[in-house]
Parts: structure tokens; C-alpha cells; sequence
């Protein structure tokens, strides 16, 4: 073939009655070209509306042979991409403390920590010694470049596994939510109040044989909504949010489209709750919360 | 103010002027006649065309689209315009755009990472008129930039910016700033717009590839 280009189109080496489902859907190039010129050059197709006719119904199927392949199994993958940043994290967190006690008796000023670890990762080895505590160092900053990657994997992967979820509870928090409750569909068919308090299962269970307070939020405590708001006022702001946490789950896990109301009634309604500590009054205990640490 | 190409008219919907495009109709919205609503409140293109800004749409475009999702604003874009390439990532909202393909013979579904667009570039053709970029991904300058190779020279971007998407802590006019910035590696920004009240945070921009 005299142009270099059609060699690399997907219809390349094909003729219109193939299968072309795993060309489109595992194929590459390195740039684009004048696919339908190209493709009628080598007589792929009869003119431009016959190539784009071929090219619909191929990208439709193969499409769908995708879609069927991996529908459902997103969500577990979420699941996994957030058990492993947590424990790339805490991993690196583990061997940045060992590798800042051991590179205390090497070398001078190191400081502790992961950007501790990142700053010995750069120095020279002069000895077997230093050599392996920069070794170490030079891991840890890779786990930490690992953990870094899989939040913006998970934060582009949330918005489009659970869009209404990802909205209100942020990338992460919205994984972290599928993840304590083994999945999507499980997130969608439980209770608010179960939302509320996931990820507190100790306080709850230690609440249950009555040897303490209800606990009044769970990994939803790290949400801005939650944390920012006064103390008093924190258990309405729970209860508020996992109210429509649990709205949005089933949103996402029934219907699958983004619905910009549920975003503004929780925004209003964490108006009128962070209102009281402006108005004077006491908080929490107007609406029946019970007080008591997670 | 916008030109509107044939393919996009305003008409009267409940009392209020909004754009509408011929299409099968796709997300419950109000028809008239063929003539189908295009709902600014949820798309970001729409939203940009009905506040009139820089934008220069003739018709039958060829356009690459990325970040389709479920296919609400594509589906107009396909009315309107020629050969539509519509990139979506995630399988889910993937189901519903085969419909919205089904129902359209010039456009064309694709499972691909607009990340990535060395996956798709043996599939859509070079010199497109058209970007239109809708991704909530940290770096969305670079996708926009990385997929300039698909547009000939002086061809628009049509690109909304999600400031939560780069990140939530930061002030969204900074982060619109820096994208920006980040974009004029490819593109000269003829206009930006913020697209409130339909879409908190998001900043509609208006660009041609150098």
C-alpha cells in the first residue's frame, strides 16, 4: 500500500462483511488519518455514506459487546482501587517511620514522614548501609506515587460508576462508602440510618450491648458537610446528609442519570441547620439527637 | 452571540424561548413537533449556546465528542451536526448512548478513555471542526490538548470546565485560571463564561486550535 496511513486504520487488511468488533475495541494508531478516504481507497467501502454506514453499525456492536462484558463489575472494581490506596497509604506511612529511624544514624537533617522519605530517596550512597536506606526510600516514594494514582484513577472512575453519589460525597468518599458496604447495590438497598453510621461499627456494636453512646456518623465524618459544621449541630448534619446519600445510591444504582435536584435540597438543608449556630440556640438536641462520639 | 446553524432553532417551550434540535427524542424532554428541547439546566453545551457566547456552528460538522455519558447532550449535537464521535468511558451511562446511537445514523459510540487517545485514533478521522469536551477528570486541559490532534487548524473547542473535578479546596476562578493557562499550548480562548446558574462551578470556554 502506497499510504502509510491505511495500514494503521481499523479496517485495515479487512473487508466490510468481517466481524470488526475487536478492531475497534483493542486496535490503535498514532495519529489519526482520512479514515473514510482511506477506507475507499483501498475499496473497503463504495463511497463515504457506505464507509460511515459500516462504521455505525461496527462501533454499536462493539460498544455493546463492551458495555456486556464489564456492566456490573465496576463498582467492585472501585472497591478495589480504594482497599488498595488505603493500603499503599498506610503501607508507605508504616516504612517512611522505619525509614526516618534508620536514616537518622546515616545521615543529617532527615526529616520524618513521607516527604522525609522523598528527600533521602534523592541523596547519594557512599556505603551497603546508605545504599539500602536510599533503596528504601526510593520505594516508598514510588508506593506514595502509587496511592497518588489511584485516587485520580478512583476520581475519574466515581463520577462515572455512581455520578450522584460522587457529586454529593466526593470521589472518594463515595468509594469509600461502596466499599464498606461490599458494593454498589448493597449501598442502594440500605437504610440512611445504616449509611449514616458505616464505617463505625465498633461505637455502634459497643452501643447495641449497651456500653455506650450511639455513634452519630460514620466514614461520612470526613465529609465537609459533617466536620464543618459545629458540633452540636452535627448530628442533624449526619443524619441530613446520609439521608440523601442514600437517595443518591439508589439513584445511581436504579437509574444511572444525574439529578441536579437531590444536590440543591441538601444544600439548602444544610443551610437551615448551620443557620441555628448563627441564631443562638442550642443545636443538636432540639430535633432529638442524641449526643455522643463516633 | 451565537450563530445558529439550520439544524438548531429557539422555539417557544412552557412560555419560555429555548433552543431545540430534530432528533428522536432521548431524556423525557418536551417536543414540538420533530422539534425536541434542548434542556440548558442539563447540558453544559446548551447552557453555553442559549447565553450567547463566541460560538460559530455552521452544521454538519464532524465532531469529536468526549465525555458523552448517557447521551443527552450528543444526542443534539448528532442533530445538528455530520459525523459525531462520542468517547464515553464508563459502561454504565454507555447502555444508554446505544440507544441514542440507535436511533441516529451519524454517530458513532466508543468505549475509549479520552485519555487515551492513541486507543481511538485509528477509529476517528483528522481534521474535525468540532471538540466538544465534558469530562469530570483531574487535568482536563491536557485530554483537551492531547485530542487537538484530531481537529484541523482554526477548528473550535467547546470545553466545560469543572472546577471540583481538578480540585475541591481551591477558589473555582483559580483553577479556571490555571486550565486556562494550560490550554493555550493548542488553543487560542476566543471566550469564557461561567455557567451558573445551571451549573455550579463549571466555566464554559470557547477556543480554536492554533
Amino acid at each position: 500500500m502506497s499510504d502509510q496511513s491505511t495500514d494503521t486504520g481499523w479496517f485495515a487488511g479487512r473487508t466490510a462483511d468481517d466481524d470488526h468488533r475487536a478492531a475497534i475495541r483493542t486496535g490503535s494508531a498514532d495519529a489519526p488519518a482520512d479514515w473514510p478516504t482511506a477506507a475507499v481507497d483501498v475499496g473497503f467501502a463504495a463511497d463515504n455514506d457506505d464507509y460511515y454506514a459500516t462504521l455505525r453499525e461496527t462501533t454499536i456492536e462493539a460498544a455493546r459487546e463492551a458495555v456486556t462484558e464489564r456492566e456490573g463489575a465496576d463498582d467492585q472494581q472501585l472497591l478495589h482501587a480504594v482497599r488498595a490506596m488505603d493500603d499503599a497509604t498506610r503501607t508507605a506511612n508504616e516504612l517512611a517511620e522505619r525509614c526516618h529511624e534508620w536514616a537518622a544514624t546515616q545521615f543529617d537533617d532527615v526529616d520524618s514522614g513521607i516527604e522525609g522519605a522523598r528527600d533521602v530517596a534523592t541523596r547519594e550512597s557512599t556505603d551497603p548501609v546508605e545504599e539500602r536506606i536510599v533503596s528504601l526510600a526510593e520505594r516508598i516514594d514510588d508506593l506514595t506515587t502509587e496511592a497518588d494514582e489511584l485516587r485520580s484513577f478512583i476520581e475519574r472512575l466515581a463520577p462515572e460508576v455512581a455520578p450522584n453519589l460522587a457529586e454529593m460525597a466526593g470521589s472518594v468518599l463515595a468509594a469509600r462508602l461502596i466499599s464498606l458496604a461490599g458494593g454498589l447495590d448493597s449501598l442502594a438497598k440500605k437504610p440512611s440510618g445504616t449509611v449514616q453510621v458505616l464505617g463505625a461499627e465498633d461505637a455502634l456494636f459497643a452501643h447495641l450491648a449497651g456500653r455506650g453512646p450511639s455513634p452519630k456518623h460514620g466514614i461520612i465524618y470526613t465529609h465537609p458537610y459533617v466536620n464543618g459544621t459545629r458540633p452540636e449541630d452535627r448530628g442533624s448534619a449526619a443524619r441530613a446528609l446520609a439521608g440523601k446519600l442514600t437517595i443518591a445510591a439508589r439513584i445511581d444504582h436504579y437509574s444511572g442519570d444525574f439529578r441536579p435536584e437531590i444536590h440543591d435540597e441538601l444544600d439548602d438543608r444544610m443551610a437551615t441547620i448551620r443557620a441555628r449556630a448563627d441564631d443562638g440556640d442550642g443545636g443538636g438536641n432540639v430535633d432529638g439527637d442524641t449526643e455522643g462520639s463516633q | 452571540m451565537t450563530d445558529l446553524p439550520d439544524g438548531i432553532q429557539r422555539r417557544e417551550f412552557d412560555g419560555r424561548t429555548r433552543l431545540a434540535t430534530r432528533g428522536e427524542p432521548v431524556y423525557g424532554e418536551p417536543t414540538d413537533g420533530e422539534w425536541r428541547c434542548w434542556d440548558a439546566g442539563r447540558s453544559k453545551l446548551g447552557a453555553m449556546l442559549e447565553s450567547g457566547m463566541d460560538i460559530d456552528l455552521t452544521g454538519d460538522e464532524g465532531v469529536l465528542y468526549l465525555g458523552a455519558a448517557s447521551g443527552t447532550t450528543v444526542s443534539h449535537v448528532a442533530d445538528f451536526a455530520g459525523p459525531t464521535y462520542a468517547v464515553e468511558f464508563a459502561p454504565r451511562p454507555m447502555g444508554d448512548l446505544l440507544d441514542v446511537a440507535e436511533a441516529r445514523n451519524n454517530l458513532f459510540p466508543l468505549l475509549k478513555d479520552a485519555r487515551k487517545p492513541e486507543t481511538y485514533s485509528h477509529v476517528v478521522e483528522s481534521d474535525l471542526d468540532l471538540l466538544v469536551q465534558d469530562v469530570a477528570t483531574r487535568g482536563q486541559a491536557s485530554v483537551a490538548v492531547d485530542n487537538a490532534r484530531f481537529l484541523a487548524d482554526d477548528s473550535q473547542l467547546l470545553l466545560a470546565i469543572k472546577a471540583r473535578s481538578e480540585d475541591v479546596t481551591a477558589d473555582p476562578e483559580t483553577v479556571f485560571d490555571s486550565v486556562c493557562d494550560e490550554l493555550t499550548e493548542a488553543y487560542e480562548i476566543i471566550d469564557r463564561q461561567r455557567l451558573e446558574p445551571s451549573h455550579d462551578d463549571h466555566l464554559g470556554v470557547v477556543a480554536r486550535k492554533r
